[in-house]
């Protein structure tokens, strides 16, 4: 198997204000978020030899390439609409690297959105899948508070303690958020706050989830040998994993539900390529799922961030502040975010690279070259997670 | 002789107080509580339930038939009974039949049972008999009903436990209580006629004539199971029998059940099996423009019945509903905001998978023994490619692994308490909503069983599937 390191760069982003965008329809989330990524590369659409869509509504089922064609005018290229769940943006992103990579086409669009405050539902829906009633009632709150719960068992963590502790990461999330002039949710939050937040999916309360928000990011990306020609500080994809786990957890024989073994092996996927060796120390930034809180923490050991069982120390001691030694979701995640889902992987890789180029502004780390952008999804069993850097080698 | 091989029972876990049904009305307290079946219960889930209990130590490989019995059948065209006998995992080639309509539907499917035991000894047949009536709200009926199930094996042999010595019908025709097919109320006619031509009469008909055919008379009843629509018109039907209350009659069950209609017969007929003894007597009878009436023996294969819930315990473990605007929801007699739920509606893909959905079969895997559910054609584990035996996991217990407990799912038991279970059959894992639950009980270890419930009406059938729910009661 090859690697898709230094085959690919990005030379262009465009990430739309997300939040209840309710005066924009599909058609103008795409536009913003593709038009700021063509003049960020200083390209057209013309320059484009193909594009990718991530988008997952309901709604949207049937649309294929279309729904990007039309609303972009992209003459007679070939559009793919491509879908897998949380991880949709980040498929996008894959299969556009990997076009560029097999040599068949020098410029590609990869864009991804999502209107879900169309659907007149305050949330994703509760039951999903195509069987009539296998998953009845089944939520995204409700799957990933199963893993909540059966953490805190697991490692001893009283109901309290297991709440206090993830609520530090909705108020870490919320206050890298809090300026960031595209986030839905622009306000800081206290540990009380969250911590007396109505329950939505117990044990997770309204701020341990992220919002339902509309939103849209597009990349253009190239041949790495010609992306110089475009911009100076051009950002490389250094390794992408890529894992689907072939079984709901809900059913998976012995699953323990305290992680993800797709986490584990996409990061791990993603990090050979990337000649990656340990991961807390060589990467200067994560933006990570944080669907859910406990999402976050159960990544910081699936990504080899923490030891497993052990993220409690690393939370604690504000390892993943933006002050910390590894930042995490330093543009305030999914938290401040939301998750229209077609557009989170590509949302995280926007931060990913205006960090990388230094232009990340009031949030800007020192020294940004490797950053990673990460998304899980499914019942939860699909993961995506891709590493990039400012330079070749 | 022929007779009873078998009984079992299923009374909702929900409770109303009839107190709390006088006060929504401003009148004055009635005694007791009724029997509420569930929002995702009917009679079909309740049936499933007491032939689960009835089940319990017989080789379903030896039963021949499942008669099922309702005056609320989910469907008006479309057999039951068949979702029933697939629902406990009894085999295709049996004889199904619904019987319904009738308040006396369970008594006349037992007499049908028994026939057809006369004419082949060895065949058993299990009559499941539910009911979930609605009285008009404000109503006699509505503090009256209660919602129920029970069941008998009829069959043959030393395994019977009651022989039934006779049985006999009376009919009359007489529109005393009714309801037509556009009715959502039980109805009737002034109760005083009512009782008097219609229960009264018809009951002692037949109760009289049998007990003369067979030269007895109410001294030699150890007990007389006699189905009562009020407790004053039972006690009065009784003394004019000539049995004496306190000693030989079996109690209605109206106080803390309800009267469950056309599972009444065959619940009270399980509250007295449950105390009888070798050699004890019985005069069994139902009502329902006629009558139909036994005389049954009880023999000492009584003492050897596997265990099993019965009405004791089924009547025991309860919650009490908070409110009459619950039950009133429950039924769909108040409007409630619908849910928003993603799902497809198929009738073929529910046909398709009835194996684990109706059945509740998992896989158990030839080459490595894991056990999966949904069934599996490509196994998890090692990917073994359709080489797996079907498992019943619907009479296995488990216990929770994970659980959440999700306010956004919607429903009427909100917070729906989203499980995972590890079921005692190859540790195999299962995700169930878990129902009749308070939330405060849901906990990791929590011992739990399946259950077969209404999940929605999407398509506009009755979707039914398996939740979990704590086990309860002794057995």
């Amino acid at each position: 198997m090859e690697s898709i390191r230094d085959k690919v760069a990005i030379i262009g982003m465009g990430c739309t204000r997300f939040g209840e965008l309710w005066d924009k329809g599909p058609e103008d989330v795409i536009i913003d978020a593709a038009y700021e990524a063509y003049e960020d590369a200083g390209i057209g659409p013309n320059d484009l030899q193909a594009a990718w869509l991530g988008t997952m509504s309901a709604h949207w089922i049937g649309m294929g390439g279309l729904g990007l064609a039309e609303p972009l005018k992209l003459k007679h290229l070939p559009v793919s609409r491509v879908e897998n769940y949380c991880a949709t943006g980040h498929e996008a992103l894959r299969n556009a690297s990997f076009a560029i990579a097999s040599g068949m086409y020098d410029i590609v669009l990869a864009l991804g959105f999502e209107k879900l405050k169309d659907t007149g539902f305050p949330g994703l829906g509760a039951g999903r899948g195509m069987h009539p009633v296998l998953e009845m009632r089944r939520t995204a709150p409700g799957s990933f508070a199963l893993i909540a719960t059966r953490y805190f068992h697991t490692y001893g963590l009283s109901r309290e303690e297991g709440k206090k502790l993830i609520a530090k990461i909705a108020v870490k999330n919320h206050k890298n958020g809090a300026g960031h002039p595209k986030a839905h949710l622009r306000r800081e939050v206290t540990l009380e706050q969250v911590l007396s937040a109505p329950i939505i999916a117990y044990p997770l309360g309204l701020f341990d989830c992220c919002g339902n928000s509309d939103g849209g990011a597009a990349a253009i990306l190239c041949r790495a040998d010609l992306a110089k020609k475009f911009r100076p500080d051009p950002v490389y994809i250094k390794g992408i994993g890529f894992s689907v786990n072939p079984i709901m957890p809900h059913y998976e024989p012995g699953f323990d539900w305290t992680g993800f073994e797709v986490s584990r092996v996409a990061s791990s996927a993603a990090y050979e390529q990337a000649g990656i060796k340990n991961p807390r120390k060589e990467l200067d930034l994560a933006e990570v799922h944080d669907c859910f809180t406990i999402t976050e923490l159960v990544i910081y050991e699936d990504l080899g961030f923490s030891p497993k069982g052990r993220a409690r120390e690393d939370i604690e001691a504000g390892s993943f502040e933006i002050t910390g030694d590894l930042p995490v979701n330093t543009d305030g995640g999914l938290k401040s975010f939301g998750h229209p889902v077609g557009a989170s992987g590509l949302r995280m890789t926007y931060e990913v690279y205006k960090q990388l180029q230094g232009k990340a502004g009031s949030r800007q780390l020192k020294n940004a070259r490797r950053g990673l952008s990460q998304t899980l999804g499914g019942h939860p069993n699909v993961c995506a997670v891709a590493v990039f850097g400012n330079e070749t080698g | 002789m022929a007779g009873i091989i078998s009984y079992g029972a299923y009374i909702p876990y929900s409770r109303l107080s009839r107190e709390l049904i006088a006060r929504a009305w401003g009148n004055p307290p009635v005694p007791g509580e009724k029997a509420v079946a569930n929002a995702d219960e009917d009679s079909v889930t309740m049936a499933v339930e007491s032939s689960f209990d009835c089940l319990k130590g017989i080789d379903r490989a030896k039963v021949n038939g499942l008669y099922f019995c309702s005056t609320t059948s989910p469907y008006k065209e479309k057999q039951c009974s068949s979702i029933v006998a697939a629902a406990v995992d009894l085999g295709d080639n049996i004889a199904t039949a619904d019987f319904a309509n009738s308040l006396r539907g369970g008594t006349s499917a037992v007499r049908s049972a028994l026939d057809s035991v006369k004419a082949n000894p060895d065949q058993k047949f299990l009559v499941c008999a539910a009911d979930c009536r609605s009285g008009t709200p404000h109503s006699a009926d509505e503090q009256n009903f209660g919602d129920a199930a029970a069941a008998v094996l009829v069959g043959d042999g030393p395994d019977v436990i009651a022989t039934i010595e006779d049985s006999l019908s009376v009919s009359d025709e007489i529109t005393d209580v009714w309801r037509r097919e556009e009715d959502r109320f039980v109805q009737s006619w002034e109760d005083r006629w009512v009782i008097q031509y219609g229960y009264t009469k018809n009951v002692e008909a037949a109760c009289r004539s049998i007990m003369e055919k067979n030269g007895l008379t109410p001294a030699d009843f150890g007990r007389a199971v006699i189905y009562g629509p009020d407790a004053r018109s039972h006690t009065a039907l009784v003394k004019s029998l000539g049995f004496d209350p306190k000693t030989q009659v079996q109690d209605p069950l109206l106080t803390y059940v309800g009267n469950s209609g056309c599972a009444h017969p065959l619940l009270m007929l399980v509250a007295a099996l449950e105390q009888a003894k070798p050699g004890d007597r019985l005069l069994w009878a139902s009502y329902g423009s006629g009558s139909d009436a036994f005389v049954l023996r009880v023999t000492e294969a009584v003492s050897r019945l596997a265990k099993r819930r019965g009405l004791k315990g089924f009547l025991s473990p309860k919650r009490m509903l908070p409110s009459y605007e619950k039950y009133l929801a429950f039924r769909s007699i108040i409007a409630v905001p619908e849910e928003f739920i993603r799902l497809f509606p198929s009738a073929t893909a529910m046909w398709r998978t009835r194996d684990w959905v109706v059945r509740c079969h998992g896989s158990r895997c030839r080459q490595c023994g894991t056990t999966h559910f949904p069934i599996q054609r490509v196994c998890y584990t090692c990917q073994s490619k359709d080489d797996f035996d079907e498992v019943r996991l619907s009479d296995k217990k488990g216990k929770v692994f994970t659980y959440s407990l999700d306010n956004m799912a919607g429903g009427l038991d909100s917070p729906t308490a989203q499980t995972i279970l590890e079921s005692e059959e190859g540790a195999c894992r299962i995700y169930a909503l878990m129902t009749d639950v308070d939330a405060s009980e849901v906990d990791i270890g929590l011992a739990v069983e399946l259950t077969f419930r209404k999940f929605h009406e999407f398509g506009g059938f009755h979707n039914y599937y398996w939740k979990c729910r704590p086990v309860r009661g002794e057995e």
